[in-house]
């Protein structure tokens, strides 16, 4: 996946000269994940700019440029160290727009790896989509495919809304093809394998962890339907709701925490809007309320595992089930 | 009773004598102000001597500042516009017309008048939540700051900003900030635009003595000073931040020499020909150099904000001894009119046309309309979303 963002950054950065990149180790060191792997070579310093480590100070220079109508993505090495720019992300990149009546714009992505990888420790395992969430003006995109991962990240660049874009650290060495100057939706969910049993929503690498599960829930004869969410906020509700009138059963799989996640809001809208489309309740899947163990077992504790998304579909759907003939 | 004898005790030692070395007084010497030398007798120029600057790994400019009349009257008038709309900001927040948080700037004008008396609007500022004589200074009118005071749809910010929160993008005037400090990155990105761009153009990030201490301004000055940007770091120094007094804040009160390696200068904030000459030179020396630090020595006669009354950590005879010594407005009249540059009756007419237009202006915001309901929902995003997003009530469905 790593190339197939180094490319979207490298496309947009030559279609148009007000792109730039702002990051620790961005430039001569080529990034931590390689998305901007010599690019630097080929835009100069003044393009790929190496920071110091500072992410409230970069982040609100990010944004002063945005504002002047310079396009600077802005990467955190890890998701979790743009805690330290929250106050800027809130309040100038979400809320310029409305606080201004609408005169000046922020144009920025916010770009970095988040997720619980592998054994990295607490604090470079954070889920930053669910703090963020609320923050008015930001869009939250998470890609999960090599493919839509680069047709976003460009849809992002040439977006005037602030966005804040979610890749996941276990995701940017998997390979997949790309489409050819292709710029997805950032709005829109995309169903990752159509079904009819039960509508699962999830985002990011949890995609593959369900897709594993359905892999065992297949043999047994269930057929889910998976829906990528993508936009983390807003909510593709279009996309939504048509799966969940078709199948009656939704499960929410997350990576961020039970409280206060993605699925809490999610989970709500749906009790809220699809009440009388539902046979069963809404049911989460999320990471537990704990800082994420360092211990190899503790920390798959932590998050969902494919066996708990198979447990979760059988006790939703109804555990009958005709095997389907060959 | 000891412990209240002890505490006011204690609450009186807090307040430092005047004169002090810490005082904003004591500071600069009141006896070194302008020398004033009128030329020949047509001649509407003047030569003054402002006070020296302090300066840090710097040569300071000169002090010798040549004016004239008609530029004085400039300042005058534009400075005493300052003062009244700040003066009828509190006596409408007096009469409930303000709400929330109101921080004004009367006795800090000089600053500002100097400043854009140097620079052009193709540069850019941005600057605290004590902002509304910033926004005049831009090139806004008194009507655009009452009436978003008012929250009115005739306001800077069509009534969604604020007090601190006026903006006028036309000339480069990129607001007011609530946060303290937040401003300086964002300064320092403005600045970034200037240098990726080459348009020659700097950026002003000012801030107040309380914002000098966050890390957020370290980190944009050692990215600014490594990058060479074109950011002229502007701290207003007016001694308080909020209720605690500089020396109680800060270890180091010498701010113009907290940028370490990056130059800087200490200017009386309160002479608007001291303030000019120093922007002329830290506009220069930013477009060749990289960043300058320039510390304003101010002092603000009101409260932090209008919910503070400015007495409780400051005695009432600091503030009528810096309004008689060194305000601002008060010297540009006397340096008109100890030179014969213009009549106190030509000044009082001034003076009675400010007025005048102050009070048409806050008729005018009065009468301005409220933010229509669809307004609540405009400009949560830049790019639409082609979506509907339902609101508090699930019937209802905002288009997004």
């Amino acid at each position: 996946m790593w190339e197939a963002l180094r490319e979207a950054v490298d496309e947009e950065m030559e279609r148009d000269p007000t792109v730039c990149l702002f990051g620790e180790d961005v430039g001569h060191y080529g990034g931590s994940y390689k998305v901007s792997y010599d690019l630097y070579k080929k835009y100069g310093d003044m393009r790929l700019l190496d920071t110091p480590i500072c992410e409230n100070a970069f982040m609100g220079m990010g944004i002063g440029a945005a504002m002047t109508g310079l396009r600077p993505i802005v990467e955190g090495m890890n998701m979790g160290f743009l805690l330290l720019a929250y106050n800027q992300i809130s309040n100038n990149a979400g809320m310029l727009h409305y606080t201004s009546g609408g005169q000046y714009k922020v144009p920025l992505v916010i770009r970095g790896p988040g997720g619980v990888g592998r054994q990295l420790g607490a604090e470079h395992s954070q889920r930053l989509e669910s703090y963020f969430q609320s923050i008015p003006g930001v869009q939250l995109v998470a890609c999960s495919t090599v493919a839509n991962a680069k047709a976003l990240l460009k849809s992002a660049i040439r977006s005037d809304n602030p966005i804040i874009f979610f890749e996941h650290v276990l995701l940017y060495n998997i390979k997949g093809d790309t489409q050819e100057g292709h710029c997805q939706s950032l709005e829109r969910a995309e169903i990752a394998r159509p079904g009819s049993d039960v509508t699962i929503l999830c985002y990011s690498r949890m995609r593959y962890v369900v897709l594993q599960a359905c892999q065992q829930l297949e043999k047994e004869g269930y057929n889910p339907e998976v829906v990528d969410l993508i936009s983390l906020k807003p909510f593709d509700m279009e996309t939504i709701a048509k799966s969940v009138r078709k199948t009656r059963h939704v499960i929410i799989v997350e990576e961020c925490m039970r409280t206060g996640g993605i699925g809490a809001s999610l989970s709500a809208i749906i009790n809220e809007t699809l009440f009388d489309d539902l046979d069963h309740q809404v049911v989460r899947l999320s990471s537990q309320d704990v800082p994420t163990a360092y211990a190899y077992e503790l920390e798959a504790a932590t998050i969902v595992q494919p066996e708990q998304v198979v447990d979760a579909v059988k006790r939703v759907a109804g555990s009958a089930r005709q095997l389907v003939a060959a | 009773m000891a412990l209240a004898n002890a505490s006011r005790r204690l609450a009186q030692s807090l307040l430092r004598p005047l004169g002090s070395a810490q005082s904003p007084l004591g500071a600069l010497g009141l006896q070194q102000r302008g020398i004033a030398e009128p030329a020949a007798a047509e001649d509407t120029s003047l030569t003054v001597e402002v006070r020296p600057f302090s300066a840090h790994r710097i040569e300071p400019p000169s002090t010798t500042v040549t004016t004239d009349r008609a530029e004085l009257l400039k300042f005058f008038t534009s400075m005493y516009r300052m003062r009244r709309m700040e003066i009828a900001a509190d006596m409408l927040y007096k009469a409930k017309f303000i709400r929330g948080f109101c921080h004004l700037y009367d006795g800090q004008e000089a600053i500002l008048e100097g400043i854009e008396a140097a620079l052009e609007y193709t540069d850019s500022i941005i600057t605290s939540y004590r902002d509304h004589c910033t926004h005049l200074g831009r090139g806004g009118t008194v009507v655009e700051v009452m009436a978003e005071l008012m929250g009115r749809v005739d306001g800077a910010a069509k009534g969604m900003g604020g007090s601190m929160h006026m903006y006028k993008k036309e000339h480069n005037f990129y607001g007011g900030q609530g946060i303290v400090g937040a401003q300086i990155p964002v300064g320092a990105g403005l600045a970034f635009a200037h240098k990726y761009r080459e348009d020659g153009g700097v950026a002003l990030t000012m801030y107040g003595d309380g914002a000098a201490n966050q890390g957020q301004k370290y980190e944009a000055l050692n990215i600014a000073a490594l990058w060479d940007l074109p950011c002229i770091f502007i701290i207003e120094n007016n001694h308080y931040g909020m209720g605690t007094a500089e020396w109680r804040g800060s270890k180091s009160s010498s701010f113009y020499t907290r940028g370490d390696y990056t130059p800087g200068l200490k200017v009386d904030g309160m002479d608007v020909l001291a303030v000019k000459q120093a922007m002329t030179f830290a506009k220069q020396y930013a477009q060749k150099n990289g960043p300058i630090l320039m510390e304003m020595d101010t002092y603000r006669y009101h409260g932090h904000s209008m919910s503070d009354p400015g007495s409780t950590y400051r005695t009432r005879d600091e503030i009528s001894q810096i309004r008689q010594l060194r305000d601002p407005v008060e010297h540009v009249r006397k340096l008109l009119t100890d030179n014969n540059l213009a009549s106190t009756s030509e000044l009082k007419a001034i003076e009675k046309d400010v007025k005048k237009e102050i009070d048409a202006a806050v008729d005018k915001a009065k009468n301005s309309p409220i933010p229509p309901d669809e307004a609540l929902w405009k400009n949560i995003y830049k790019d639409t979303l082609g979506g509907k997003m339902k609101g508090l009530d699930s019937s209802v469905k905002i288009q997004l």
